[in-house]
């Protein structure tokens, strides 16, 4: 086999088998930095040694080997400092103590939870968002920090001090390496699911930039849910998140033009949905309510998300039923978009002086003053009524407030559009 | 990106031997280590051909031959949908599978709407694609 064949693979075998591997190490050393400091030594060696010796009949396997090899001499070397530290009379705390457990047992404590441990790691709350997304993608999701700058329109040193920083923080902060237990678990599982799905939004409608979404993240983020239903496959909301990112990435396909435009959801074309994504979708969904979590907010967005996917066209959509799971959902997480969304299925449910019933009130709220959606949607329901010039000012107001190019056009375009209706 | 992996069929697979036990729990073992990766979107086996049939298409009607088919190697036997970051990780994950001495794989990338950007520039073909299977949808669920 030829290097560069063998350096391919290495790379695979890193994107498949590093997170399993960092987090095996983090249980041994407790603490996730220095673990993908040893797994990166691995890979280092691995490239080092391959391209003569041959791949390894079980390359996941050898990687932790070397890995764990050289967390045993990095313990070791640490615990020659501290008694070299007790002999010359320092105080050492006693929880340092806790730190390096018995090496051998530590090594040999088969437990599957690693991921779910580094997973709960990354997405620790002592962290900024930001450096939650970074990690995550980094760590379990087998990013380069250069991918990840990609992805977010952000220059790679910022990411890369920003993982270097989130590293440092939960080293400082000594933030153990574990799953939580409890009613701090609950709370915990919804920082996690919180941080995946903004990955996935990121992907499903880039904040800034001139593209409208960017799949790859999708991907990745969907990824992610998929392991984590894996890791935890009783946990409702899980289920619930990955449905909704599920159905979701199912319209990916039909949510831009030729030239890149977006379509509406009511405008796109149903046949390019992607029905198998549907089909997992609904699965997920069906899985979230027996475990009785039809009222999670997750849950909540995806059978919204499904009452679409089941209308075989925009007429079809069962706008009653969905403006009763909107209601649910401001109940379970009451917010000014959750309302706005409602208004959007009571108008069509009921007409749209209905819906600016609602969106009249939602006018005040502060919260909402800078977000384009409110005087797109107004500009909606005010068209459909036949007030034109109103509709054109909300219009213009919504294409004023958006940062994204593509959504711009659109909403020039309908304003544009009111005049010539005339 | 997604891949397809098709897995050829063989003499046993044609003749309707079913898998061992021991083969059957190392392929449910390596199934559950696709999904808990988040890698397998879907796959299946296939009944062999045959149960199956080929319809050919000539100058007049087509014709329908009915299985079984003579060139084992050349049939399908399942496939696997796999979602990867790249090729190679696509094929990392094959080797993995536990096949035993003389399985082919085949590993064959799926098109997203994206790759005919080059033969279709404006999206015309695509639109008018979808325009009409639109119009098919439609037109099945008035019946």
């Amino acid at each position: 086999m030829i290097a560069s064949d063998t350096h391919r693979t290495i790379n695979a075998v890193w994107r498949i088998e590093s997170p399993r591997l960092i987090a095996g190490l983090a249980r041994i050393v407790r603490d996730v930095g220095l673990a993908e400091e040893l797994a990166q030594d691995a890979l280092v060696a691995a490239l080092e040694q391959w391209p003569t010796s041959g791949i390894p009949d079980n390359p996941g396997a050898w990687l932790m080997g070397t890995a764990k090899h050289r967390a045993i001499d990095s313990l070791r070397r640490n615990k020659r400092i501290e008694r070299k530290h007790e002999e010359i009379g320092h105080q050492i705390e006693a929880e340092r103590e806790l730190t390096v457990p018995d090496i051998e047992a530590a090594i040999d404590d088969d437990v599957g939870d690693d991921l779910l441990r580094l997973v709960f790691t990354s997405c620790h709350p002592v962290l900024s968002t930001e450096a939650r997304v970074a990690l995550t993608l980094r760590l379990l999701g087998g990013l380069t920090t250069e991918e990840i700058a990609r992805a977010f329109l952000v220059p790679e040193p910022t990411v890369a001090q920003r993982i270097v920083r989130a590293k440092r923080t939960l080293a400082e902060a000594k933030v153990p390496f574990e799953v939580p237990r409890g009613p701090e678990l609950a709370e915990r599982v919804s920082s996690v699911l919180a941080v995946i799905y903004l990955i996935f939004n990121e992907g499903y409608s880039a904040t800034a930039g001139d593209d409208w979404m960017r799949p790859g993240l999708c991907e990745d983020a969907l990824r992610l849910g998929r392991i984590l239903v894996g890791l935890m496959p009783d946990q409702p909301e899980v289920h619930g998140l990955v449905s909704l990112m599920e159905i979701q990435a199912s319209r990916l396909g039909a949510r831009v033009g030729p030239s890149g435009e977006p379509i509406r959801l009511l405008d796109q074309n149903r046949a390019r949905w992607n029905h198998m994504l549907i089909r997992r979708g609904l699965g997920a969904l069906a899985r979230a309510e027996e475990l009785g979590g039809a009222n999670g907010a997750y849950a909540l967005q995806a059978a919204i998300a499904a009452v679409h996917a089941r209308a075989k066209t925009a007429e079809e959509t069962d706008w009653a039923r969905m403006a009763g799971l909107y209601a649910q959902l401001a109940q379970v997480t009451p917010s000014p978009v959750v309302e706005l969304n409602r208004a959007v299925a009571v108008s069509m449910a009921f007409g749209p002086a209905e819906g600016l019933v609602i969106v009249d009130e939602l006018m005040q709220e502060a919260s909402l003053e800078r977000y384009h959606l409110l005087p797109s949607v107004r500009g909606d329901f005010l068209e459909k009524l036949g007030r034109l010039d109103e509709a054109r000012v909300e219009f213009e107001r919504a294409a004023a407030l958006t940062r994204n190019a593509r959504e711009r056009d659109l909403l020039l375009e309908r304003a544009a559009a009111t005049n010539r209706s005339k | 990106m997604r891949f397809m992996v098709i897995v050829k069929a063989n003499k046993d697979s044609e003749a309707g031997i079913l898998p061992s036990a021991e083969l059957l729990t190392a392929m449910g073992k390596y199934n559950e280590e696709l999904v808990k990766a988040g890698v397998m979107l879907s796959g299946e086996g296939l009944h062999p051909s045959a149960k199956g049939a080929r319809i050919r298409f000539g100058a007049k009607e087509p014709t329908v031959i009915d299985g079984p088919f003579s060139e084992a190697k050349e049939l399908v036997a399942g496939f696997w949908l796999f979602q990867v970051k790249s090729r190679d990780e696509a094929i990392d994950w094959i080797k993995r599978a536990p096949f035993g001495e003389g399985a082919e794989l085949e590993l064959r990338q799926v098109f997203d709407a994206e790759d005919f950007a080059p033969v279709d520039p404006t999206g015309e073909l695509r639109d008018n694609e979808a325009k009409l299977r639109a119009q098919l949808e439609s037109g099945a669920a008035k019946k």
